[in-house]
């Protein structure tokens, strides 16, 4: 699902937040709640979500995979042994594979260094450069699909300055996809980084160890599971990617999820569609499982300081040499796309000007893929990601609340199976609900309000791994003194938890926010040909030819690019002591 | 005022409370004593009502507690600590009990004044509590508790993170001060020497049972068991055979105070009660070392080596004190000598409780 960006480094956040709020060791002490109503309550906020999820994730995507393997009321398994030995979904495959393996090492080679500079140096602009890297995190893939077009493809930078043309070749993608994840290393591995203690590293030299020496046994073993933890999160994100090679990748390329999508909406070969997604969610749920356990062995004991005090000036020629050049790969990086983007759509048919946004405007009248101007669908992208926000926040935060003691498997078990559908295929889940919901008592089919449930199951992940920390790291005892003075559950909650978590909330709307705003392979399915969403647009443009068509496209893309930078901006205030990262 | 009748707590496999019986009365203060682990906190959960008993009653004011959420109860919790509000300053860590209570506004600010002046912070109510000291913040966290006039008081290891000094001088504040408002008080704490000094009443607890009960004096002056006795730093326990007041034991024979159960028995003598003498006279023992203790009595304590039995412990003063390696002789106080109950299965205490955890090594050999 292209546009789980956003889940990352929170959890590293995880195991700092237990380690700062010094989790008694006395066994059981967890509240007056125990074993009485308290399990009940929890029970019954957890069954809201679990609803949610069964009736808007499960059903739909049993519905399209039993569609696809059920003929005649006989479940058909000998079509996964038929498809899986096609040599081009074999093909598919081991492209899928070995595209995010490259990214994911291209994409820890490049920001490795940036998170290291990040973490231990102190330059003037630091704050502003880190808001900027983050800035593709939140971008719709579509967007970036189309900045890579912009700077790599046909017409591009590099095609009208060297004849440089990237966007047939795999480096493209690859590039893309750096691009996209930079922040997520820089963010989870610099996060800790910045906070190991460099007396660790002191103590190491004091003991004989040269300089490489202690960098390699004291800081490597702190930092490993962190950079484990990030690899695999942009290994998930990249295996699963659908926009950026679905505008990038030609004919020639696809991953399993555009293989779905062509399978279900060109070739409406739903039995090999079921088996892909089949195959896509058991990889996607292998490596959660995966993460889930680097998770739980990074919480080990580490000696953490605050990150204010562990970042020096650069001092000396080759400190300096480092971090400029290290920052010149980062703007290189991160930055040119994006202006090229923003060049193209200002550089019209007439120069320089708002030619392509005033088109943006006009009723287009040779085209069935746009009964409407395409600048409605700024309004409806909004109005769409607001709801959507809402759904997320209520759901994701009910969980959260539900899961906020870490108590046994089911929780555990229940914490992981939330995270899924940023793993599916968002393709599947778009049609299964076409498929699904289109009969009493759930006949959504024509309503509007199938496209924001489909970007608020993307959105949930995200606020429940944005609460989740932070509602752990509230001290049970300060809830218990809250009572002790005579405030009942609800009203300890209201104030002691609320003010705590209050911050956290806003953070996780405005990941739900942007995540709805630029979801792109459900909404494609299920947003109706009269209310396109950006992503939607923007896609429908690009796939049209024309010089003016494309124009239009960066256009939108850049309005959609702003809306994105302005809601991680205002992230960026709110979120002025370092409560989580991203 | 406070009755708990039997009360049983289990975590899984571990008893924290087994049956205790406690009686606390209207304006009297008692301390809990124990080491870590005894299940002193547990104790104050459960009146509490933050944790459930497994069985038995709590009664406050002669009602069952049982069923009675926390905040419904009138009690007061000072936890270890402090466990202020971040996101308040001081006035509104003090005014949330009363605000939690219905209390009116202007109501509210002259009793956070009155008790910020009774603390001893007088106009500190619009500091950050992040920016107060441990003691500071240890007067807010009383503050706070006592605002909202809580029938009974309860102390989690009060002065528990504060340092010598300041823990010194606050006991003394904190007696004067319960007196003065008449408060019952329930503390907790392992540190004897701030039980002694706080508490009108000591309960010692051992493994989540009451070993011994009485006044501070009573406790220090006839420790109840080997437990007790080793739990405030006495450790010249010793088997004995009693026959009217002469009692044969490791150390030779010695005589105890009229009163001393006859027959097979544990003995204890205070350090106070070796008194070291030439070589020649009482037991032969080694100096194997001494620790200079300071204080105003420049006591020392010396750990001899006797050629026969256990190792003892001797308190002398400096001027007193004999070098390491030196021979003396040890005579014994029968004034300072106390009879225990209950077998010692105990080594020195200070470390973890759970009798798994014991080496079997320490038992000292009779």
């Amino acid at each position: 699902m292209d546009l789980a960006h956003r889940e990352v480094a929170v959890d590293k956040e995880h195991d700092a937040a237990g380690r700062r709020t010094g989790r008694s060791g006395r066994g059981g002490l967890g509240g007056w709640a125990r074993g009485g109503w308290g399990s009940w309550v929890r029970l019954g906020l957890m069954a809201g979500p679990v609803a949610f999820f069964a009736v808007f994730f499960g059903y739909p995507v049993a519905a399209i995979v039993g569609r696809g393997l059920r003929e005649g009321g006989q479940w058909q398994l000998g079509r996964i042994g038929q498809v899986l030995s096609d040599p081009d979904i074999l093909q598919v495959l081991w492209f899928t594979l070995w595209q995010a393996a490259a990214s994911t090492a291209l994409t820890l080679a490049l920001a490795l260094p940036g998170a290291y500079v990040f973490a231990r140096f102190d330059f003037p602009g630091k704050r502003l450069l880190r808001a900027v890297v983050t800035v593709p995190f939140v971008l719709p893939t579509v967007v970036v699909g189309s900045a890579f077009l912009a700077l790599a493809g046909r017409g591009g930078v590099l095609d009208a300055w060297w004849g440089v043309r990237l966007d047939t070749s795999v480096w493209a993608i690859l590039l893309a996809h750096v691009f996209f994840n930079y922040a997520v290393v820089v963010r989870t591995v610099g996060g800790l980084w910045s906070q190991l203690d460099p007396r660790q590293e002191e103590a190491a030299r004091v003991l004989g160890a040269g300089r490489l020496a202690a960098w390699r046994r004291v800081t490597l073993p702190a930092l490993a599971p962190s950079v484990a933890a990030a690899a695999l999160i942009v290994f998930l994100f990249t295996f699963t990617s659908f926009g950026v090679i679905q505008v990038l990748g030609g004919p020639r390329y696809a991953t399993l999820e555009v293989e779905i999508y062509r399978q279900t909406a060109t070739l409406l070969d739903l039995p090999t569609a079921a088996v892909l997604t089949l195959v896509q969610f058991a990889a996607v749920a292998a490596l959660l499982a995966v993460h889930a356990w680097s998770l739980r062995k990074r919480e080990t004991a580490l000696s953490l300081v605050p990150a204010e005090h562990t970042a020096r000036r650069p001092s000396g020629a080759g400190q300096w040499a480092l971090l400029c050049s290290v920052l010149g790969v980062m703007v290189l990086l991160t930055v040119a796309p994006l202006l090229v983007l923003m060049v193209r759509a200002f550089d019209g048919p007439e120069g320089w000007g708002l030619a392509f946004f005033r088109a943006l405007g006009a009723q287009q009248q040779d085209s069935a893929t746009f009964v409407v101007a395409p600048v409605e669908a700024i309004g409806n992208s909004l109005a769409y990601a607001a709801v959507a926000t809402a759904i997320a926040l209520v759901v994701g935060g009910l969980a959260a609340a539900a899961l906020t003691r870490r108590a046994g498997r089911l929780v555990r078990g229940l914490d992981a199976l939330l995270m899924l559908p940023l793993g599916t295929s968002a393709v599947t889940v778009g049609f299964g609900f076409l498929v699904a919901l289109d009969e009493p008592p759930l006949d959504l089919r024509s309503s509007w309000i199938l496209v924001p449930l489909a970007q608020a199951l993307v959105g949930v992940p995200f606020v429940i791994r944005t609460m989740l920390p932070v509602l752990r790291a509230v001290d049970v005892r300060l809830r218990e003194a809250a009572a002790v003075l005579g405030a009942s559950p609800l009203r300890a909650w209201g104030e002691v938890d609320f003010p705590l978590v209050r911050r956290a909330l806003l953070v996780a709307a405005g990941f739900a926010f942007t995540v709805s705003l630029g979801e792109f392979g459900a909404t494609v399915f299920i947003a109706r040909p009269d209310t396109p969403t950006l992503p939607v647009a923007v896609a429908r443009m690009l796939g049209r030819a024309g010089e003016s068509n494309y124009g239009q496209a960066m256009a939108l893309s850049t309005i959609l690019m702003l809306v994105c930078a302005g809601v991680l901006l205002a992230l960026e205030r709110v979120r002025t002591d370092g409560q989580g990262e991203l | 005022m406070l009755r708990l009748d039997g009360v049983t707590v289990r975590f899984g496999e571990r008893t924290a409370l087994e049956a205790v019986d406690l009686e606390v009365a209207e304006h009297e203060t008692v301390c809990v004593l124990g080491p870590s682990g005894s299940g002193k906190s547990t104790l104050l959960r459960v009146v509490a009502g933050l944790q459930q008993a497994d069985a038995g009653r709590v009664l406050l004011s002669g009602r069952d507690q049982s069923g009675v959420p926390p905040h419904r109860r009138g009690v007061g919790l000072m936890f270890q600590d402090h466990q202020l509000f971040p996101q308040r300053d001081v006035a509104g860590n003090v005014a949330f009990g009363p605000r939690m209570h219905g209390m009116n506004r202007a109501e509210t600010e002259r009793r956070v004044a009155e008790l910020l002046e009774l603390v001893g912070l007088p106009g500190a109510g619009r500091r950050a509590v992040t920016a107060l000291s441990g003691g500071e913040q240890q007067r807010v966290a009383l503050a706070r508790a006592l605002a909202p006039e809580p029938k009974l008081l309860m102390l989690d290891e009060p002065l528990g993170q504060l340092d010598r000094g300041l823990r010194e001088r606050l006991v003394v504040e904190l007696r004067a001060l319960f007196r003065r408002l008449g408060t019952t008080v329930l503390a907790v704490t392992h540190d004897h020497g701030e039980a002694f000094a706080l508490a009108d009443r000591v309960v010692v607890m051992e493994g989540g049972r009451i070993a011994q009960t009485g006044t501070p004096l009573e406790v220090w002056q006839r420790p109840a068991s080997p437990f007790v006795a080793r739990f405030l730093g006495f450790d010249n326990i010793t088997a004995a055979t009693v026959h009217g007041d002469t009692a044969v034991t490791g150390w030779g024979k010695l005589t105890v105070p009229q009163g001393t159960p006859q027959g097979s028995i544990l003995l204890l003598v205070r350090p106070g009660g070796v008194l070291l003498r030439t070589p020649g006279e009482g037991l032969r023992c080694t100096v194997e070392a001494r620790t200079f203790r300071g204080g105003d009595a420049s006591t020392v304590t010396v750990l001899l080596r006797p050629h026969q039995g256990p190792p003892l412990e001797a308190a002398c003063t400096l001027r007193d004190a004999p070098e390491e390696g030196a021979e003396v002789g040890a005579v014994f106080d029968p004034c300072e000598v106390v009879a225990l109950e209950g077998e010692d299965a105990d080594g020195p205490v200070q470390r973890p409780a759970g009798p798994a955890q014991r080496p079997a090594d320490r038992v000292p050999s009779r």
